[in-house]
């Protein structure tokens, strides 16, 4: 290991090109002016022609690690020339990024110090991120041959990998917009600025009790706290119907609530103006009936309200689903025997014990709408919120990143704290039921009190929806929705034509170009989601190291941040070297591989904290290390964790929209984003033909995945029956 | 075809001690040789440290002080990968995903043998437990019994320097428990192996092992032979924890050369003095060695009587406080409210010091 990262910082430093090169897997660099051109050159031939000599120190970082190659590993020489190699390599880098940039010295002070600088720099290429790694790598191997965690070469590496990726990806970011938020148009430091932009009327105003329009804080919180709410109880509604009752077509309906989910979100929204909006099928009807003139009601927090409910109610479903089960039915056997009733039983022992789930599932809800951008934008008509609102900022006509950057921490200022309100809420108790020990018992059917209403609001819901997403499909294959319902294809010919000519075939349908990106990147993003989620969850279950806690509060962050947040940040982090990166596909990978990770965390955990540490034990002392043991015994162990992770990344990839709207380009349009352009321009019918496209496309990518992961074959009998002869 | 051989080494464990967090002491300052080719048994109540002392061993704990010593070399703080050391586990651990030849091969892909060595050694390992043809099969296809010979099959074809049990049996049924342990213990002698076995069942320890050492409150209490931790206990708690000893208070009243005469419910008795001085003591009364006399002896009454098939359980009490005893005559049982008389056998009762 110590030699391929050696080898690795060397190829980095002297081969590949050390500044960012456009297309650089197409390689026309290698006969464009490579190894010379200052634009191309490898660091050494920088140096080499006296450029960039800000790169001198990192050649002694280079070479020290060579002096100890043929040293035992126990030597305390070795581990304390890596260290010093890594450390400083690592240091330097980071240093020289953030201190030069394209107008030399990135700050006054440094030209105070050092005199004006003459020369200037970009973007980090391939060759600095390699040189990058090697140094970080180096410095993870000095940390194992000091002996932490056993000098176990792999863990320091992941947990020194993770770290800088997360602190790259996320904290960096985050740490930059809130720096923004200072910066006045002159290019300086204000506070007074800062408190003037923040407490501004139009955020924080109180107008709506008074009769005119409150502050768009108070409008999104009312709306996500509305939505929270409400999206818990329906899933908690569908979770009682799926495991407290005797309902036939439990199938069916777990289809229905799940269907939303591999929906893009404002799709919905679209729906619902088909249905409410001033020429929909239900306002026509209602106002034709009543004999008034149809109105824009909808527009505003109730449409934004019910696509919203639509939308998230399966998340809010799919965590409620789990805890109703996972509550074990002996305990509600214990208290029907203790002469409660069912009534009693649900409500002093199932209720209780499922307040985890609970909290959860208003948690999400409520960041989920939080972070929305596509129904208020939709259905919004005159409700501001803070999405939309900072969406706003950046791209339309008062291109204020300050105030951009202010909306963004008062939604960021919103989510934690409801994330450290769930965290009190819930407090120390333990509400874990399930336990190693098999248990045979049934859960309860609902006491009939419940059971009515249940039924009821079930029944209505799961209506509504089919209603909705008949509409989407039909919405597709009329001519002009409302006035013209013949029935055709020219929406999907529009969007995805395609000829064949000259013997190849030309896509020249409007929506292939997107098309393409959405699913190479979602491709792209979905497996390095789910290695980055795993190998955290590993770290965090399987090995004990100073500052785990913070380490996993570090890697859960990212998903209380809202999207447009991430968004936001990104753009103000990475649009300016040492990491130039706005308008590439990498961007919008690494913004999916982030926001989702946490996903992969948790499923991760969730599966190996069921893996008995034994089996870990058993093959080190077989001989295997530590990442042969990941690689041969847990890896195979978690393949449901890795199917969730993997379907969740490449779902979310494929329709997410809050953050993707800031970071998409000309060159890299996402289909959701280039959905949301038709809609602006009431195309309507492309835009959900385009929709229902992807809904298919994401159904037959979610099969093929399951058939490509398969199945784990263990028998149930080895946990529960060790005992038979 | 390969055999199953061996490398037997020897483990020594000098001034170890083991502390978690800050200030939980797992095991303290234990010192220990155990010679290659032998079965030596960690011996205690849960907590006593005996755990930790095996994965200490393994290399799955690193001690906080002292050193550890397999065959002669300081192994203190190599990682479990890097020992020649394999480990038989409570739960088997084998790898579900796996066939039983995949798990037994599973380490011999790490040791650096050819594919058709590795083939043969693992068929050879499995042949050796009973288990030819089993290859193929999942471990959730076997039986309890059957899943814990592929993990002794597993351990045994990397020929380690020792090899470690933890509790083996205990997910066994009680009648299996003793064949396995014969068969455990077949091996280990037809191969020669330094086995490590831990266990806190005093009668397993008894009937396997060539040296136990018995643990409490994470030190040794005593290392012995069995038969000399069951005739010569060091003190109280070895003498409880090793055969359910009864202890009664007694008085020594005179020492002469090694022989002892002590006093214990009004009547006197001679009995080895174990380098004891004369003043109070202990004397530890095996349950098998409660002789029930007519005329001469303690007097008691029987106050509990309980039929458990090959033999009588009572309970006796009297001044000296209670007695438990077993008979084999079950044809002619005493009865609640008897009186009796509790005869001192000339071999048997042993003194150990008062704790």
């Amino acid at each position: 290991m110590l030699i391929f990262w050696i080898v690795a910082g060397w190829v980095g430093f002297a081969l590949l090109p050390w500044y960012g090169v456009e297309d650089f897997w197409f390689l026309e660099w290698v006969t464009d002016g490579w190894p010379t051109d200052s634009d191309y050159a490898p660091g050494a031939f920088l140096l080499g022609q006296g450029e960039k000599p800000w790169l001198w120190p990192l050649v002694p970082a280079l070479l020290a690690p060579l002096l100890v190659l043929q040293r035992r590993k126990t030597d305390p020489v070795f581990a304390y020339v890596l260290l010093a190699a890594g450390g400083f390599g690592f240091a330097w880098l980071v240093a020289q990024g953030l201190g030069i940039g394209i107008r030399g010295w990135t700050a006054d002070w440094l030209t105070a110090l050092f005199g004006p600088l003459e020369d200037r720099q970009y973007g980090m290429g391939y060759g600095a991120l390699i040189v990058a790694s090697a140094f970080l790598f180096l410095f993870t191997q000095g940390i194992a041959a000091r002996g932490a965690i056993n000098g176990d070469v792999f863990v320091t590496g992941a947990i020194g990998g993770v770290i800088a990726v997360v602190t790259i990806f996320v904290f960096f970011p985050i740490a930059k917009m809130l720096v923004a938020a200072f910066i006045t148009e002159e290019g300086g430091y204000s506070v007074v600025l800062f408190f003037s932009k923040f407490f501004d009327a139009r955020i924080w105003g109180l107008g709506c009790l008074t009769g005119t329009r409150c502050g768009v804080a108070w409008n999104s919180l009312f709306l996500a706290v509305l939505v929270g709410v409400l999206t818990t109880l329906l899933g908690l509604v569908f979770a009682l119907v799926l495991t407290r009752s005797g309902f036939r077509l439990k199938r069916e309906l777990r289809a229905i609530t799940v269907l939303p989910i591999i929906t893009p979100p404002f799709v919905i929204g679209l729906a619902i103006i088909l249905l409410f909006g001033l020429s929909g099928a239900v306002t026509t009807w209602v106002a034709d009936l009543i004999g008034v003139r149809p109105t824009r009601w909808v527009y505003g927090l109730p449409g934004i309200l019910i696509a919203q409910l639509l939308a998230f109610t399966p998340i809010a479903f799919l965590v409620l689903i789990g805890v109703v089960e996972g509550v074990s039915p002996s305990m509600e056997e214990a208290a029907q025997t203790l002469r409660a009733t069912r009534w009693q039983t649900f409500r002093t022992v199932s209720l209780p014990l499922m307040r985890p789930g609970l909290a959860n599932a208003f948690l999400l809800g409520f960041i989920e709408s939080m972070a929305d951008f596509g129904n208020p934008l939709v259905l919004g008509g005159n409700y501001d919120v803070l999405s939309t609102e900072i969406f706003f900022a950046i791209v339309g006509a008062q291109y204020d990143q300050g105030r951009a950057a202010i909306l963004s921490m008062v939604l960021l200022g919103f989510t934690l704290a409801a994330f450290y309100l769930q965290r009190f809420w819930l407090g120390r108790k333990s509400y874990t039921t399930v336990t190693g020990k098999g248990d045979a018992g049934v859960h309860p059917e609902m006491p009939r009190g419940l059971a009515i209403p249940v039924y009821i609001i079930a029944a209505l819901w799961g209506t509504f929806t089919l209603i909705i997403y008949g509409m989407i499909l039909y919405g597709s294959v009329v001519q002009l929705w409302g006035v013209d319902n013949t029935l055709t294809f020219k929406h999907y010919i529009t969007a995805f034509e395609i000829r064949l000519e000259d013997g190849g075939i030309r896509w020249i349908g409007s929506a292939w170009d997107s098309f393409w990106t959405t699913m190479m990147i979602a491709t792209v993003a979905a497996p390095l989601t789910a290695a980055v989620g795993l190998i955290t969850a590993y770290l965090l279950t399987r090995q004990d190291f100073a500052g785990k806690r913070s380490f996993e509060f570090g890697t859960m962050l990212s998903f209380a941040i809202p999207g447009t947040v991430i968004g936001v940040s990104y753009i103000l982090a990475f649009n300016v070297p040492p990491i130039e990166i706005t308008g590439t596909g990498l961007i919008l990978v690494i913004s999916f591989i982030f926001r989702n990770m946490p996903v992969g965390v948790r499923a991760g955990i969730a599966s190996m904290s069921q893996l008995d540490r034994s089996l870990d034990e058993s093959s080190l002392t077989l001989g295997a290390n530590s990442w042969q043991t990941f690689r041969r015994v847990i890896l195979p162990l978690l393949r449901p964790a890795i199917l969730a992770a993997l379907v969740y990344s490449f779902v979310r990839a494929m329709t997410a929209i809050s953050a993707v709207i800031f970071l998409v380009s000309a060159r890299y349009d996402m289909a959701t984003s280039y959905i949301i352009g038709r809609v602006e321009n009431n195309d309507y019918g492309l835009a959900i033909a385009y929709s229902t496209t992807l809904i298919f496309v994401m159904l037959a990518a979610v099969g093929l995945l399951q058939l490509l992961v398969g199945r784990t074959q263990i028998g149930r009998r080895l946990a529960h029956e060790q005992g038979g002869g | 075809m390969a055999t199953v051989s061996s490398k037997a080494a020897s483990v020594v464990f000098d001034h170890v001690t083991k502390v978690y967090g800050k200030d939980v002491v797992a095991v303290n300052d234990v010192s220990l040789t155990i010679a290659p080719g032998k079965l030596v048994t960690l011996l205690g109540p849960s907590g006593c440290g005996k755990t930790t002392t095996l994965r200490m061993i393994a290399g799955l704990e690193m001690a906080t002080k002292g050193r550890i010593l397999i065959g002669d070399k300081d192994v203190t703080t190599l990682p479990a990968t890097d020992r020649d050391v394999s480990m038989v586990f409570q739960s088997y651990a084998l790898f579900p995903h796996m066939t039983v030849l995949e798990n037994v091969s599973y380490g011999l892909k790490f040791s650096g043998f050819s594919k058709a060595e590795t083939l043969e050694r693992a068929n050879a390992g499995l042949s050796l437990v009973g288990l030819d043809g089993y290859g193929g099969r999942l471990p959730s296809e076997l039986s309890g019994g059957q899943q814990q010979r592929v993990a002794v099959a597993r351990a045994l074809v990397l020929e380690p320097q020792v090899l470690l049990f933890d509790e083996p049996l205990s997910n066994l049924d009680a009648k299996l428990r003793r064949h396995v342990r014969e068969e455990i213990r077949e091996i280990q002698q037809n191969l020669g192996l330094t086995v490590v076995y831990v266990t806190h069942d005093q009668e397993e320890a008894l009937a396997v092992s060539d040296e136990i050492v018995v643990m409490k409150n994470a030190a040794i209490a005593q290392i012995g032979r069995p038969r000399e931790l069951y005739d010569a206990p060091a003190d109280t708690f070895v003498a409880d924890f090793i055969g359910e000893a009864n202890l009664v208070e007694c008085q020594i009243v005179a020492v002469e050369g090694d022989m002892a005469e002590i006093e214990v419910g009004g009547i006197r008795h001679r009995l080895p003095s174990r380098g004891l001085r004369p003043g109070k003591a202990m004397l530890a009364l095996r349950p098998s060695r409660i002789r029930v006399t007519e005329d001469e002896g303690l007097a008691a009454a029987v106050e509990k009587v309980t039929y458990v098939g090959p033999r009588m359980e009572y309970t006796f009490a009297g001044d000296f406080g209670q007695l438990f005893a077993v008979s084999d005559d079950v044809d002619a049982p005493l009865k609640v409210g008897d009186a009796i008389r509790i005869g001192l056998a000339a071999s048997g009762p042993v003194l150990v010091p008062d704790a």
